[in-house]
C-alpha cells in the first residue's frame, strides 16, 4: 500500500480521539493540584484604587490570593509584542505596559487584576468574586477611528492619541499620480469585522513547580511550546529555559489564538512557585470571549485605478487597525507585513501604496487569527475587483484574467516576489466546476420561486512560511522563522520524527510520517511523530501561518536526506558496492537489478551494533535539521460562491461553493481538503454570521454562543474542492501551505455573491439576514427613486 | 455531599458529589472519563453529549444527582469488545475530525439520531443530518466530512 | 454555579411543600434554561425542586379534539408523538424546532412556558391555540398567563401541571431562528377555529414578549390566505431592537412568517 507523498492515508492520530482517549490539557491531573480563578475588570478603562483580598483569603479552600504588585514585585516582566514596527517617520512603535496582572490601570473588560488559588474550581471562583477591587472608572474608546480623535481618552501614556504606529509601504506619489490619470477609479470603504477565534477547546494551563529542583513544568494549550518557553523565560523572567519545560499535549484547535503567551500561563507558573502547588486554570467560554486574542477589526479605504483597457494602473489603501488594549505577541506584523504586502493580489500592478495606522482601544487585544492580515487584504482587493467589473460593465472573471500576473518570478511593488503560479488555471477550473456560464439560467429559475440568486468570485493569493529568517529579522521580527526536525531511526528500523511544528488538528502525525514512507517505503505504522514537549523535541518555532508543510516538513525532508546518505553508506559497505549504486525503496536497501538486497532493519541494526561500519563512521542513525526557507510560499486560487437570498427575510442560502486552489505539492489530499473545508467555513462565518460587538462602554455584547453566531452544519453547504498545482521552487518538497487559504479566499466570494443577488453593493460583514433585508429595502428604494 | 449511583458504560459506579455538580464534572472528575468535553458554558457546543437512558443529552446541563439510577454511555463506552462502533469507524474513514475536541460529542449525538431516524423510518438525508447537528459546534472541519461520516455510518448501522 | 440543594419531588403537592420549606428555592424541570443561568451565576436558588420525575405530570392525552400535555413532557416527546401529529402536526413541528436535539430530550413544555422567555416558541402556540394553563391552584387562560418578559401569572409556589387546548380547524407555525442562539428571532403561530375566529401568536419579536396581532387575526378571519395579510401593519416601535436586528426587521418578519404559517397550515 502506497503511503507516500500524495496518498490519502487515514489519520494515525484518530483512534484516540474517536474513543475518548485524547489527552487535552484539562484532562491532566497533577498531584497536589489547586485551581486558579482570575479577578477581572468589569470596566473597559479604570484606575485601580485599592484591592482588598482579606475576605477572599479567609474563604473555604483558599490557598492564596495574589495581585499585580506582588507579581511585578517578584520581577515578573511585562508582556511584549515580538515584532518591532517603525512608523514612517522612523520612530519605533509605542508599546504600552502590559502586566499579567494589572497594577495601576485596567484597559479592557476582562483585564486580570488578581488571582485566587483554591482547592476546587468552584471555591476559587467564589473567592475571586469576594476580592474587593475599588475602581475609578475612566472614559473609554472602542472604535478604531474614534480612538484617533483628539478628544479620545488616552489609553497608554506613551501612545499619543492612541496611535501605536503610522506605517506605510509602496510609493505614495507614483500611486497617487497613476490613480489621478486613470480612466476609471473604483473606491470602497470597507470594514473588516472583529472576530473571536473560538477553538472549541478553551485555553487551559497547569503549572507544576518542583521546589527541590527549582524546576517548572507548564502544560498548556499552545501552538508553539518552544516559543512559549523562550518568551516566558527571556522576557517574563518566570524561569530560565533549562528550568522550564513546556508541554502542549493534544490541543483542540488554535486558529492563531493559541500562539500567544497570555497572562494566565504566566500567573499560574509564578503562583505555583509561590504556593508550591500545581495550579490548573481552564477558561470558561465566556472567559475565552473576553481574553482570547481577537482577530481582524480594520477600517479601510481602497482605490483602484484602471486605464481605458481595464488594466490596473494603481492601487491605494488607507487602513486603521484596532489592536485592542495591549499589543499582543504578533499584533504589529499582522496589519503590516502580513497584510499590505498582499495587496497586489494576483494582479500585475505597477503602483501600490498602503498606509496603516494602528491604535489602542479599550477592547480585548487583537492578533493573528486564521489568515492573519491576508484575509483583510484579499477582502479589500477582491471586493474592489468585483465592484469594478460591475461598474465597468465587464465580466468579473475576464477583468481578473486581464490583470493576472502572467510570468514568474514576479516582483510586486510591496516586497513580495511571487515565485510561481498559474492563476488562470485555477480561475478556469473554478469557472468550469461552478458552471459559471450556466448561472443566468439558474438565476432565472430561482426568480420563478421568488429567490434572488447571485454569484461571486474571489481570486486570492496569500503568503505562507514567512522567511527567510534574516529577511524577517530586518523587517522587525524578534524571532527566526525556520523550523527544526530530528529523525531518529531505531535499531529495529522504526522511525521517530521529532518536529518543532505542533499539531492541533492538522494531522501531522500522519502527513509527517508519510515523508518517511515516501523516502524509504516503510509503512506509516512504523513511524511515530513526536511534538509538543520542550523536554523531548529540539527547539522549534511551532505551527501558525500555514507553515508546517512548507517549513516543518522541509526540515524533515532535509533530515531525511542526511539519514538516507548515511544509510546508503552503511548499506554500500555491507553489500560491498558503490554508494551511488544503492537505492532505498520498499523497506529495502539494495542494488536494483541484482541480488544485493538488505532489509532496512538490517542496515539500521548494523548502524547501532556498529559491528560492520565504514572506516571512521560514527555509530547510530539519527540526524537533525534546521531548515530556513529561501522565500515565502504563495498559495493562490479562485473561489466561486453561489447564493440564493430570500428577499422577504434576508436569509442567505449558500447553494454552491467551489474552490480551486494551488498549494503546490500535496502530501495527503484528504487532509488538505479538510483544511480547505474548515478554512472556508471560517471565512463564511466571518462573512455571514460572526462579529464581536461591544457597547459604547466597552462591555462585550457577544460574550457567548447565545449572541456570537458560530457557523453550524445547517448554515453551510458541502464544498467542491479541487487543486491545480504548481510546485513551489523554494523548498525541497514543493509545498506551499493550505491551512488558511479557505479563510482568506471565501469572504469576498460570498459577499460578492450576495451583493450580486440583491443588487446593492453596500453591504458589510457579517451579512446577517437583518442587514441583507435592509440592503434589499434600500436598493428597492433607490430603484423606485430612479 | 450526596452519594449518587448510576451505570456508566455498563459498570455500576457511585460517588459523592455536591448537589450543584454537573453530570459532565462527575464523569470527568469523579470517574476520570475525560473523553466527554466542555467547550462552552451556555449549553450549545455539544462537546459534552452523552447518552442517558438512550437519549443524547448535554452532560453540562444536567445535575449529577438528577442522573441517579440512570444508564449512561460515554464515548469511552461506545466501542464494544474492542470493535469500533460504525460511527467511530466512519469518522476515521471519512476524515470527520481534525482537532478531535468536538468529536466525542459529535459521535454521541450522531449515533442517537441515526438510530432515531432508523426507528421512525424517515429518510436521513444531508439536510436532515445538518439539522440534527444543530446542537454540536465544530470549528475545524466545516462539517463537510462530518456529514460524510454520518452518511457513511448510517448506511452501516 | 453557587451551592444549591437538590430535591426530587414525586408529586406536585410534595414539590410545593419542598419549595415552601426552602429559603429561596426554584422549581427545576428540564433545566435547559435554569442550569445555564445558574452556571453563569445569574441565578442562585438555595434549593432546586425537581419536577421532571413526577409521573402524573408526564404524557400526552388526546380526547377527540381535546389535547392535554403534561407539564414535564419533553419537547422531543411532543415532536415525536405520532398520535399528536395525526391530530395537530403544527405543535409537533414547533416542538421539533426548539433548541437542539439534546435540549429537546430534556426541556419540557411546562418549563418553557413558566420561564416565558420572549424568544421561546411555545408561548406563541399557547396564545394562538387559546390554551389553558393548568396549575396546582387553578386554570389560567394563555391570554392572562403571559404577563411580560420572563414574567407570568404564576405565583411563586404555583406549579404548571399541564396545558390543554382544543385542536383548531387549521393551524400552522413558522419560525425564523436567531443565527446564534437559535431561539426565535420571530415565530408566528396561527390558528383558525371552527367558529371562524382566528388567533395569531407572535414570539421573539415583541418588546414586551409574546403577543397577539389583532389586525392579522381579523384579516385572516376574512380570508385564510397569506395574501390576506398584505395590508396589515406591524408597529416596528413595539418590536425588540438589539444588535442582531432592529424593530423594522422584526416587524417585517412578523408579517412574512404569519403568511408562511398560514400557507403551511392544515
Amino acid at each position: 500500500m502506497n503511503e507516500g507523498i500524495g496518498a490519502r492515508v487515514l489519520r494515525k492520530e484518530d483512534k484516540r480521539f474517536i474513543t475518548g482517549e485524547g489527552r487535552y490539557t484539562d484532562d491532566i491531573v497533577q498531584p497536589n493540584q489547586r485551581y486558579a480563578s482570575f479577578v477581572r475588570s468589569p470596566y473597559a478603562h479604570a484606575k485601580i484604587k485599592k484591592i482588598n483580598k482579606s475576605a477572599a483569603e479567609g474563604m473555604v479552600g483558599v490557598e492564596a490570593v495574589f495581585d499585580g504588585k506582588q507579581l511585578t514585585g517578584d520581577g515578573i516582566g511585562n508582556i511584549i509584542c515580538g515584532w518591532m514596527i517603525h512608523s514612517k517617520d522612523g520612530s519605533p512603535m509605542n508599546m504600552g505596559v502590559w502586566s499579567a496582572l494589572a497594577t495601576e490601570t485596567v484597559r479592557y473588560v476582562g483585564d486580570a487584576v488578581a488571582v485566587v488559588v483554591a482547592d476546587t474550581a468552584a471555591n476559587a471562583k467564589a473567592a475571586a468574586e469576594a476580592v474587593e477591587v475599588d475602581y475609578e472608572e475612566l472614559p473609554s474608546v472602542i472604535k478604531p477611528d474614534a480612538a484617533l480623535e483628539k478628544s479620545a481618552p488616552q489609553i497608554h501614556d506613551n501612545a499619543k492619541n492612541n496611535l501605536i504606529f503610522d506605517w506605510e509601504i509602496g510609493e505614495e506619489k507614483a500611486t497617487d499620480d497613476a490613480i489621478k490619470g486613470a480612466a476609471h477609479v473604483v473606491e470602497l470603504d470597507v470594514t473588516n469585522n472583529r472576530l473571536a477565534p473560538n477553538a472549541i477547546e478553551p485555553r487551559s494551563a497547569i503549572a507544576v513547580y518542583s521546589k527541590a529542583e527549582d524546576h517548572y513544568t507548564l502544560y498548556t494549550t499552545s501552538q508553539n511550546p518552544h516559543v512559549a518557553r523562550l518568551v516566558l523565560s527571556a522576557f517574563y523572567q518566570v524561569a530560565p529555559e533549562h528550568k522550564l519545560r513546556v508541554v502542549a499535549p493534544d490541543v483542540g484547535g488554535g486558529f492563531g489564538s493559541k500562539i500567544y503567551i497570555y497572562p494566565e500561563e504566566i500567573v499560574c507558573l509564578w503562583a505555583s512557585m509561590k504556593t508550591n502547588c500545581s495550579i490548573k486554570w481552564t477558561a470558561e467560554r465566556s472567559e475565552s470571549f473576553l481574553t482570547d486574542a481577537h482577530g481582524r477589526d480594520h477600517v479601510s479605504n481602497i482605490k483602484i485605478g484602471f486605464d481605458k483597457n481595464h488594466k490596473i494602473v494603481g492601487l491605494k489603501v488607507d487602513t486603521i487597525a484596532n489592536l485592542g488594549a495591549y499589543m499582543s505577541l504578533f499584533s504589529s506584523c499582522v496589519p503590516t507585513y502580513l497584510y499590505a504586502t498582499l495587496l497586489s493580489g494576483q494582479y500585475d500592478i505597477a503602483n501600490i501604496h498602503c498606509n496603516v495606522r494602528t491604535v489602542y482601544t479599550n477592547t480585548t487585544p487583537v492578533d493573528a487569527y486564521r489568515g492573519a492580515g491576508r484575509p483583510e487584504a484579499c477582502y479589500l482587493v477582491e471586493r474592489a475587483m468585483e465592484t469594478a467589473a460591475r461598474q465597468l460593465g465587464t465580466s468579473p472573471a475576464e477583468l481578473r484574467r486581464k490583470n493576472f500576473v502572467g510570468s514568474f518570478p514576479h516582483q510586486t511593488p510591496v516586497i513580495m516576489n511571487y515565485d510561481v503560479g498559474d492563476f488562470a488555471a485555477n480561475l478556469d477550473a473554478a469557472i468550469k466546476a461552478a458552471d459559471y456560464g450556466g448561472f443566468e439560467t439558474r438565476r432565472a429559475e430561482a426568480a420563478k420561486v421568488g429567490k434572488l440568486r447571485g454569484i461571486g468570485m474571489s481570486s486570492y493569493i496569500e503568503a505562507c512560511g514567512i522567511a527567510p529568517s534574516a529577511a524577517v529579522g530586518s523587517l522587525g521580527a524578534g524571532v527566526g522563522l525556520w523550523e527544526s526536525a530530528e529523525v531518529r531511526v531505531n535499531p529495529v528500523g522504526t522511525v521517530e520524527i521529532l518536529t518543532g511544528s505542533h499539531s492541533h488538528g492538522q494531522g501531522h502525525e500522519t502527513t509527517f510520517a508519510q515523508l518517511v514512507c515516501d523516502r524509504f517505503g516503510l509503512p506509516a505504522d512504523n513511524v511515530q511523530v513526536v511534538h509538543g514537549d520542550t523536554d523531548k523535541v529540539q527547539f522549534g518555532m511551532g505551527t501558525y501561518g500555514s507553515r508546517s508543510g512548507a517549513v516543518g516538513m522541509s526540515a524533515i525532508a532535509q533530515a531525511l536526506d542526511k539519514v538516507e546518505i548515511k544509510a546508503k553508506k552503511i548499506g554500500a559497505h555491507m553489500l560491498e558496492v558503490k554508494e551511488s549504486d544503492i537505492v532505498i525503496e520498499d523497506g529495502e536497501v539494495k542494488v536494483p537489478g541484482s541480488n544485493k538486497v538488505l532489509g532496512w532493519h538490517e542496515v539500521c541494526l548494523n548502524a547501532y551494533t556498529a559491528h560492520n561500519l565504514p572506516e571512521g563512521m560514527e555509530p547510530g542513525l539519527k540526524e537533525g535539521s534546521f531548515y530556513d526557507p529561501a522565500n515565502f510560499t504563495f498559495p493562490a486560487g479562485t473561489y466561486i460562491c453561489e447564493v440564493e437570498v430570500d428577499p422577504e427575510t434576508g436569509h442567505t442560502d449558500i447553494v454552491q461553493f467551489v474552490a480551486s486552489d494551488d498549494f503546490g505539492t500535496i502530501v495527503n489530499p484528504m487532509i488538505v481538503e479538510g483544511q480547505v473545508h474548515g478554512g472556508i467555513a471560517q471565512g463564511i462565518g466571518q462573512a455571514l454570521l460572526e462579529e464581536v460587538v461591544y457597547d459604547d462602554n466597552g462591555q462585550l455584547l457577544t460574550g457567548s454562543y447565545m449572541d456570537y453566531a458560530m457557523p453550524r452544519a445547517d448554515d453551510l453547504p458541502s464544498y467542491q474542492v479541487s487543486h491545480e498545482s504548481t510546485p513551489c521552487p523554494s523548498n525541497p518538497l514543493g509545498i506551499k501551505g493550505c491551512g488558511e487559504a479557505g479563510a482568506i479566499g471565501s469572504p469576498p466570494a460570498l459577499i460578492n455573491a450576495i451583493t450580486d443577488a440583491i443588487g446593492n453593493n453596500d453591504l458589510s460583514m457579517p451579512a446577517t439576514p437583518a442587514k441583507v433585508w435592509a440592503a434589499i429595502q434600500a436598493a428597492g428604494t433607490k430603484q423606485a427613486a430612479e | 455531599m450526596t452519594t449518587v449511583s448510576m451505570t456508566v458504560n455498563g459498570k455500576a459506579v457511585s460517588g459523592d458529589v455536591e448537589d450543584r455538580t454537573l453530570l459532565v464534572d462527575f464523569i470527568r472528575v469523579n470517574l476520570g472519563l475525560t473523553g466527554t468535553h466542555v467547550g462552552c458554558d451556555t449549553s450549545q457546543c455539544g462537546a459534552c453529549v452523552v447518552h442517558v437512558d438512550g437519549k443524547a443529552i448535554k452532560a453540562c446541563t444536567m445535575l449529577a444527582v438528577r442522573a441517579e439510577g440512570s444508564e449512561i454511555t460515554t464515548i469511552e463506552g461506545l466501542a464494544k469488545d474492542g470493535e469500533l462502533h460504525p460511527m467511530q469507524a466512519a469518522f476515521k474513514e471519512n476524515h470527520g475530525l481534525q482537532c478531535g475536541f468536538c468529536t466525542p460529542g459529535m459521535i454521541m449525538a450522531a449515533t442517537e439520531f441515526v438510530e432515531r431516524y432508523k426507528v421512525s423510518g424517515i429518510e436521513l438525508d444531508e439536510a436532515a443530518i445538518r439539522k440534527e447537528l444543530e446542537g454540536n459546534i465544530c470549528r475545524c472541519t466545516g462539517y463537510h466530512n462530518i456529514v460524510r461520516s454520518i452518511e457513511d455510518a448510517a448506511s452501516k448501522m | 454555579m453557587y451551592e444549591t440543594k437538590y430535591h426530587k419531588a414525586s408529586s406536585a403537592d410534595e414539590a410545593a411543600r419542598l419549595l415552601a420549606a426552602a429559603e429561596d428555592g426554584k422549581f427545576l424541570s428540564g433545566g435547559q434554561t435554569l442550569l445555564p443561568t445558574m452556571k453563569q451565576r445569574l441565578a442562585a436558588p438555595t434549593d432546586l425542586v425537581d419536577l421532571s420525575q413526577i409521573d402524573a405530570m408526564k404524557g400526552i392525552t388526546i380526547d377527540g379534539k381535546k389535547i392535554t400535555i403534561g407539564a414535564v413532557t419533553t419537547h422531543a416527546e411532543v415532536a415525536s408523538s405520532s398520535e399528536l401529529r395525526d391530530v395537530c402536526h403544527s405543535i409537533c413541528d414547533l416542538a421539533g424546532m426548539i433548541g437542539d436535539p439534546h435540549v429537546r430530550n430534556m426541556g419540557t413544555i411546562g418549563g418553557s412556558i413558566a420561564n416565558n422567555d420572549p424568544a421561546a416558541d411555545y408561548p406563541a402556540a399557547m396564545m394562538s391555540l387559546n390554551a389553558e394553563i393548568m396549575t396546582t391552584k387553578r386554570t389560567i387562560a394563555a391570554d392572562d398567563f403571559f404577563v411580560d418578559l420572563f414574567e407570568t401569572a404564576l405565583e411563586d409556589d404555583e406549579i404548571i401541571t399541564a396545558i390543554s387546548y382544543t385542536v383548531p380547524s387549521k393551524c400552522g407555525y413558522a419560525k425564523f431562528p436567531h443565527p446564534a442562539s437559535r431561539y426565535a428571532m420571530t415565530g408566528v403561530f396561527v390558528s383558525k377555529n371552527v367558529d371562524g375566529t382566528v388567533r395569531v401568536g407572535v414570539t421573539g419579536a415583541g418588546a414586551s414578549g409574546v403577543f397577539r396581532h389583532e389586525g392579522m387575526e381579523s384579516a385572516l378571519a376574512g380570508t385564510w390566505t397569506a395574501d390576506a395579510l398584505k395590508d396589515c401593519t406591524v408597529d416596528a416601535n413595539a418590536m425588540l431592537s438589539d444588535i442582531h436586528a432592529d424593530g423594522a426587521y422584526r416587524a417585517n418578519l412578523v408579517k412574512v412568517l404569519a403568511g408562511r404559517a398560514v400557507a403551511s397550515s392544515c
